[in-house]
């Protein structure tokens, strides 16, 4: 009939998203998770053929992409997809995608703009209290039955009147302020350039902001100016009473060196959710009480995750109807990273 | 002040014990073997009692001093304390209110965050070295969540300032209403469960606030409600609660106090969605010296005759 036609011509004439890897939204809610009737999914995952070939295969459809951390989206595989106008990934992070090469093509880019932010600075905060007033390694002593049989906790560390360092006062940057700022904590900074309009003490440089705080957190992006920009002189800078809170990208700090400094305790703690080379988390990290760990989950809550399917299709949609982007990235200013 | 005795009802901190060895003569009451035999040889070289959330002094010990002149207490909560039998006697009374403020109000939010966003549960992951990539499980938002606080004194509206950072609406119960208060007050204990996500309690332990978070307070608050208690354990009907979380009645908790501490139930151990504190609402080495130098503080005013720092009675 009418409709039946009308179905089958649509199906073939929808515009084509390449997912390259499921997201992790795929993982928990299905594979049906971010469909829209306004345009389909070719899931080069479920295909049996190389990647390369099918690339070539669908060379001509593939207007848009769905990206993902775990599906980066690089310069090679822009080349093989010449009708490619946008790339949208589920993160807010953009270092799994090469931004110079989308910027030449002119390529747009969308992501998951500030959804994630009011979660990621919640994360900080949870991590930042947890590892100063020992909530995790407390909760083990109680759950050991430990609190009966030996006593007495030792005590924490007051989280009141710290001064907190901010690396990076983007969007998560920001809301991680204003919420520190209600504990009582001054708030300094150091970011690419000086905001004129943040209240905050700017420091030109991560070591003197290092030097000059209790809890250094890490909210910057992934680029090839901030790979291992926490080092050696960075943790020395911070000291023994000194915290580091990253919730970022695990190659922002130099990992083996942090490591070393919190076995030593020539640092007080540090709370992270991210890590160099994850799944694999040093092991020497698994004897220490003063460090708090997640896996790389600060956005991982439903209410995030619902907010992330509208916005994903959303983009989609709007792409494809010819309206502006929900998220788009400005691909003019943004430093690049070489992966 | 040398000659004068401090009963120190508990071990509490070795800075404080410290302190008051050096300025008076101090009895340590955990270490005596026979303690009424103790309290009726040294009747009349006590003045002074030093207590905590834990022991204080009942009316029992009261009334076996007839020299005690202070009571100073190394909490705010007075509890253990008969603050009647003091007012009776003249016997003054002190606490460390303020100092310890800001650390119980952190607990609280980082309890909130700790249940919420399963922050002990990841931990406990990756630490057991099974992270594998793919596993991802969900959690809750904090960020906007209803808090509704039982008691809005100093603990209560600096619990209230944090929530507000993080957007999240405030409601609140106390036995009347506050005027020039912003929040939405709530006349019933149940009321203010049915209408939050997160009910936080922060109010003094008296006869009437026992057992406040009983069956019908944690049946309004319901399956996705979370309880956070960092004021006293009996505050909570602790069997009741026990019941409701293992019967997944009530969404989580996170506990700071208990009822018969240092014993926890341990139907709470394998529960992910509880977090389980060994009463350290004011445990940072900063807050115990500032706790400390108040009660020291205290006892010296009181035996110099000069105005008590921080007078309850």
């Amino acid at each position: 009939m009418a409709a039946e036609n009308q179905s089958q011509t649509s199906q073939s004439d929808l515009p084509c998203v390449l997912i390259l890897k499921p997201p992790p939204s795929f993982a928990l809610f299905g594979d049906h998770f971010l469909d829209s009737p306004k345009f389909q999914y070719l899931k080069a995952y479920e295909s049996p053929l190389p990647l390369s070939q099918f690339l070539h295969t669908h060379a001509q459809s593939v207007q848009a992409i769905l990206s993902s951390g775990g599906a980066p989206v690089t310069a090679d595989t822009i080349r093989l997809l010449p009708r490619l106008d946008l790339v949208v990934t589920t993160s807010q992070g953009l270092n799994h995608i090469d931004l110079s090469e989308c910027r030449c093509r002119g390529i747009a880019v969308a992501s998951a703009g500030t959804i994630f932010s009011a979660d990621c600075a919640d994360s900080v905060v949870g991590l930042l209290i947890d590892v100063l007033r020992k909530i995790s390694a407390a909760n083990r002593y109680v759950k050991q039955g430990l609190w009966s049989s030996q006593g007495v906790y030792p005590l924490g560390y007051k989280l009141g009147g710290k001064r907190v360092g901010i690396v990076g006062l983007g969007s998560i940057g920001t809301e991680v302020a204003k919420r520190l700022e209600a504990f009582g904590c001054s708030i300094s900074y150091n970011s690419r350039t000086k905001k004129p309009l943040a209240p905050y003490t700017f420091y030109p440089n991560v070591v003197q902001l290092a030097a000059n705080c209790d809890a250094l957190i890490i909210c910057c992006a992934l680029t090839d100016e901030t790979h291992h920009l926490i080092n050696k002189e960075v943790l020395s800078a911070l000291g023994k009473d000194g915290v580091i809170i990253n919730i970022a990208r695990g190659p922002i700090i130099d990992e083996k060196e942090l490591v070393r400094c919190l076995v030593k305790g020539e640092i007080r703690g540090a709370g992270l959710d991210v890590f160099e080379h994850e799944p694999d988390v040093p092991v020497e990290l698994f004897e220490l009480d003063n460090v708090v760990m997640s896996p790389h989950n600060a956005v991982f809550t439903w209410e995030s995750f619902e907010d992330l399917c509208k916005l994903v299709v959303g983009n989609f949609e709007a792409f494809f109807s010819n309206e502006p982007l929900l998220s788009p990235v400005a691909l003019d200013h943004l430093p690049q990273f070489s992966g | 002040m040398e000659s004068i005795g401090v009963l120190m009802a508990c071990p509490m901190n070795s800075y404080l014990e410290q302190q008051l060895d050096k300025r008076f003569k101090l009895y340590r009451f955990w270490t005596v073997p026979d303690k009424s035999s103790f309290l009726a040889s040294h009747k009349d070289s006590i003045q002074a009692v030093v207590g905590n959330a834990g022991a204080g002094a009942d009316a029992e010990l009261i009334e076996a001093l007839p020299k005690l002149e202070i009571v100073a207490s190394f909490s705010v909560g007075l509890d253990k304390i008969d603050l009647a039998k003091c007012k009776e006697k003249g016997i003054r009374v002190t606490n460390t209110p303020d100092v310890l403020t800001e650390d119980v109000a952190d607990l609280a939010i980082g309890l909130m965050l700790a249940v919420l966003r399963k922050l002990c549960e990841s931990d406990r992951y990756v630490r057991s070295g099974k992270w594998k990539k793919g596993d991802y499980v969900l959690t809750t938002k904090f960020t906007g969540k209803k808090v509704g606080i039982i008691g809005l004194g100093r603990i209560g509206m600096a619990i209230a300032k944090r929530a507000e950072a993080f957007s999240c609406p405030i409601s609140y119960y106390t036995r009347t209403e506050k005027p020039d208060i912003k929040y939405k007050y709530y006349p019933s204990v149940v009321e203010l469960a049915a209408h939050c996500d997160i009910l936080v309690v922060a109010c003094p332990l008296t006869k009437e606030t026992h057992h406040i978070i009983n069956r019908e307070v944690i049946d309004a608050l319901g399956p996705k409600g979370v309880l956070i208690n960092i004021g006293r354990g009996p505050h909570v009907d602790e069997p009741e609660l026990v019941s409701a979380l293992v019967e997944r009645r009530l969404g989580g908790a996170g506990l700071d106090v208990f009822e018969n501490e240092p014993y926890v139930p341990e139907e709470l151990f394998g529960l992910d969605n509880v977090v389980l504190l060994p009463h350290v609402g004011s445990g940072t080495v900063e807050t115990r010296q500032a706790m400390a130098d108040l009660v020291i503080g205290n006892l010296e005013a009181h035996f110099q005759k000069k105005p008590l720092l921080t007078p309850v009675v």
